[in-house]
């Protein structure tokens, strides 16, 4: 295995009595396309919350490269090469597409605006959103807003990329195009984790998946082994 | 270079309209004006860029006037100390508060921002040092030369306040400051998520806005020659400060000036014309046409003018 990059070990999380992760614990290395599974309120957004920083977790480390993060701000993770999408597009909605991504090229990479705009256009062609460039990100159609959510996280050069349910509610084809996107990052060095709710996509991205259920790992493997599982078709049919 | 020279123009003018003829009256009714340009321009600075609503002005503007008045009883200070010692006041008020507040969001932020000002006011109250509920006459001094009256003289630096208080908005809105503050008003999960330091961020527009609304409560006591907490802190600064920049348009620092303006020059005809009761009326009655006509302002109304007139 290559080395790792980022290190989850016990990280848990309660929001009053209930329990959204329990003592979560995995290792990811530098380059891997990882793929994080589980049903509905199975904590995997809770996880990667914890990871950029939106939530403090209550008990556990997270190390990101050799550094312990644990107590780092959200944009201080960011600036050490974590970034995210949201499930849920949050665009700057009364910036143009542009300007979006001006602001981690600002607050991440200390860029001039000239710069900046250099290195966004270049992200904003290379996922086929160079001529929305202009455009309010509030024009911007359902798959055009996850992919400027992609454009976004990418703009700050991270080194792990959290995509978070990217392709949810895209249609088939959405699906492919967004998937290539994450390939082409990856093939570029960039680690990603992916969250998604498509099996067909995380089996096809992910080198391993790991599967959530109440809170914890239930179980860990390549993708072919873990649609094996038996605890992993309970978790997600019932039984 | 346009922006200060035009600034320039109107520092001058404003100069020479005070030491020209004109009637007194004029320089009263243009200190109200420019004293909430000031408000309502520092006002956007925390309210327009960054989205959180500020219903506390009059705490910082009260808390200017005071410290302005603490100085004068004290040492006898002079206008420019006086209005150094309001801004600062504002500043470090505006720091204490961001720091317990600006964790909050929305509502919950607006509404301990009303409470600052029942808690300055009541400290005010009960400090005998200025005046107490009662209040305090102020003798003031000889007008500076070469301005005949202190009115005037008041006028001319209540327009260089309000020039560099535009100049500091004007500032903050296109410098990198600006486009966090933006992108904390459009998401500010998404905005930490992508390196601004959200907490920083909005502690420095605290703290500008804070300033601005301090220096603009400084001259208050003497263009009154009296203070009393009522007034100074009386909600309809702070009202003021806020609708001005919903009525002129929050993007832009223009806006406030252009809203401020419009509402205060209209308080003014009105409190003369018709009563010093309506004129409070007049800011609600504006203030709900634009924001179900109009929520973009006139900057709004005149944008999309352009652009309909440009098909």
């Amino acid at each position: 295995m290559a080395e790792k990059l980022l290190q989850v070990s016990g990280v848990s999380k309660h929001f009053g009595g209930f329990t959204a992760l329990a003592g979560v614990s995995l290792d990811i290395a530098e380059g891997e396309r990882f793929g994080l599974i589980g049903p509905n309120g199975s904590g995997k957004t809770t996880l990667i919350n914890c990871i950029s920083g939106l939530l403090r977790n209550d008990g556990g480390t997270i190390t990101f490269g050799e550094r312990d993060i644990t107590s780092l701000p959200p944009y201080q993770r960011t600036r050490l090469g974590i970034t995210r999408s949201f499930q849920v597009p949050r665009p700057f909605s009364t910036m143009s597409v542009l300007e979006n991504l001006l602001v981690p090229t600002a607050y991440v990479l200390h860029l001039k605006d000239s710069e900046g705009e250099a290195r966004a256009m270049e992200i904003l062609e290379s996922m086929g959103l160079a001529d929305k460039a202009q455009a309010l990100a509030k024009e911007l159609s359902q798959v055009e807003l996850r992919k400027l959510e992609l454009a976004r996280a990418m703009a700050a050069k991270p080194r792990l990329l959290i995509s978070d349910e990217a392709m949810a509610g895209l249609a088939g084809n959405e699906v492919d195009e967004v998937l290539e996107i994450l390939f082409a990052l990856n093939a570029k060095g960039i680690t990603i984790i992916m969250i998604e709710h498509i099996m067909q996509a995380v089996m096809r991205f992910s080198q391993r998946v790991v599967c959530l259920d109440a809170g914890r790992i239930i179980c860990e493997g390549t993708p072919a082994s873990i649609v094996q599982n038996p605890d992993v078709q309970k978790a997600y049919l019932g039984a | 270079m346009k922006f200060w020279l035009s600034c320039l123009g109107i520092a001058i003018a404003a100069g020479a309209l005070a030491l020209s003829a004109a009637n007194e009256y004029l320089f009263f009714a243009g200190f109200v004006v420019l004293t909430f340009i000031v408000l309502a321009t520092a006002w956007n600075i925390l309210g327009g860029y960054a989205g959180y609503v500020n219903f506390g002005t009059s705490a910082f503007f009260g808390s200017g006037a005071y410290a302005a008045v603490v100085l004068f009883q004290a040492l006898g200070a002079p206008l420019l100390v006086q209005i150094a010692a309001g801004a600062l006041t504002g500043a470090l008020l505006g720091f204490g508060v961001g720091i317990m507040t600006l964790r909050l969001r929305g509502i919950f932020f607006a509404i301990a921002t009303v409470a600052v000002v029942f808690i300055m006011e009541t400290l005010m109250i009960n400090w005998r040092y200025v005046g107490g509920a009662t209040g305090l006459q102020l003798q003031r001094p000889e007008a500076m030369a070469p301005f005949a009256t202190y009115a005037r003289m008041l006028f001319f630096v209540m327009t260089l306040m309000a020039i560099a208080a535009v100049g500091i908005a004007r500032y903050i809105q296109t410098s990198w400051v600006g486009r966090g503050l933006r992108a904390v008003r459009d998401s500010e999960e998404a905005a930490e998520a992508n390196g601004v330091p959200t907490l920083k961020l909005k502690l420095i527009a605290c703290v500008v806005s804070g300033g601005l609304m301090g220096a603009a409560g400084a001259p208050m006591p003497m263009y009154l020659s009296f203070i009393e907490p009522a007034s100074t802190f009386s909600l309809n600064w702070a009202i003021g400060a806020l609708a001005a920049p919903m009525i002129g348009g929050t993007i832009h620092w223009l806006g406030p000036v252009i809203g401020a303006i419009l509402l205060s020059s209209l308080q003014q005809i009105v409190t003369v014309t018709i009563s010093g009761e309506m004129n409070v009326l007049v800011v609600g009655v504006l203030l709900v046409l634009f924001v179900v006509l109009a929520p973009d302002g006139v900057l709004g109304l005149f944008k999309r003018w352009l652009k309909s007139s440009s098909r």
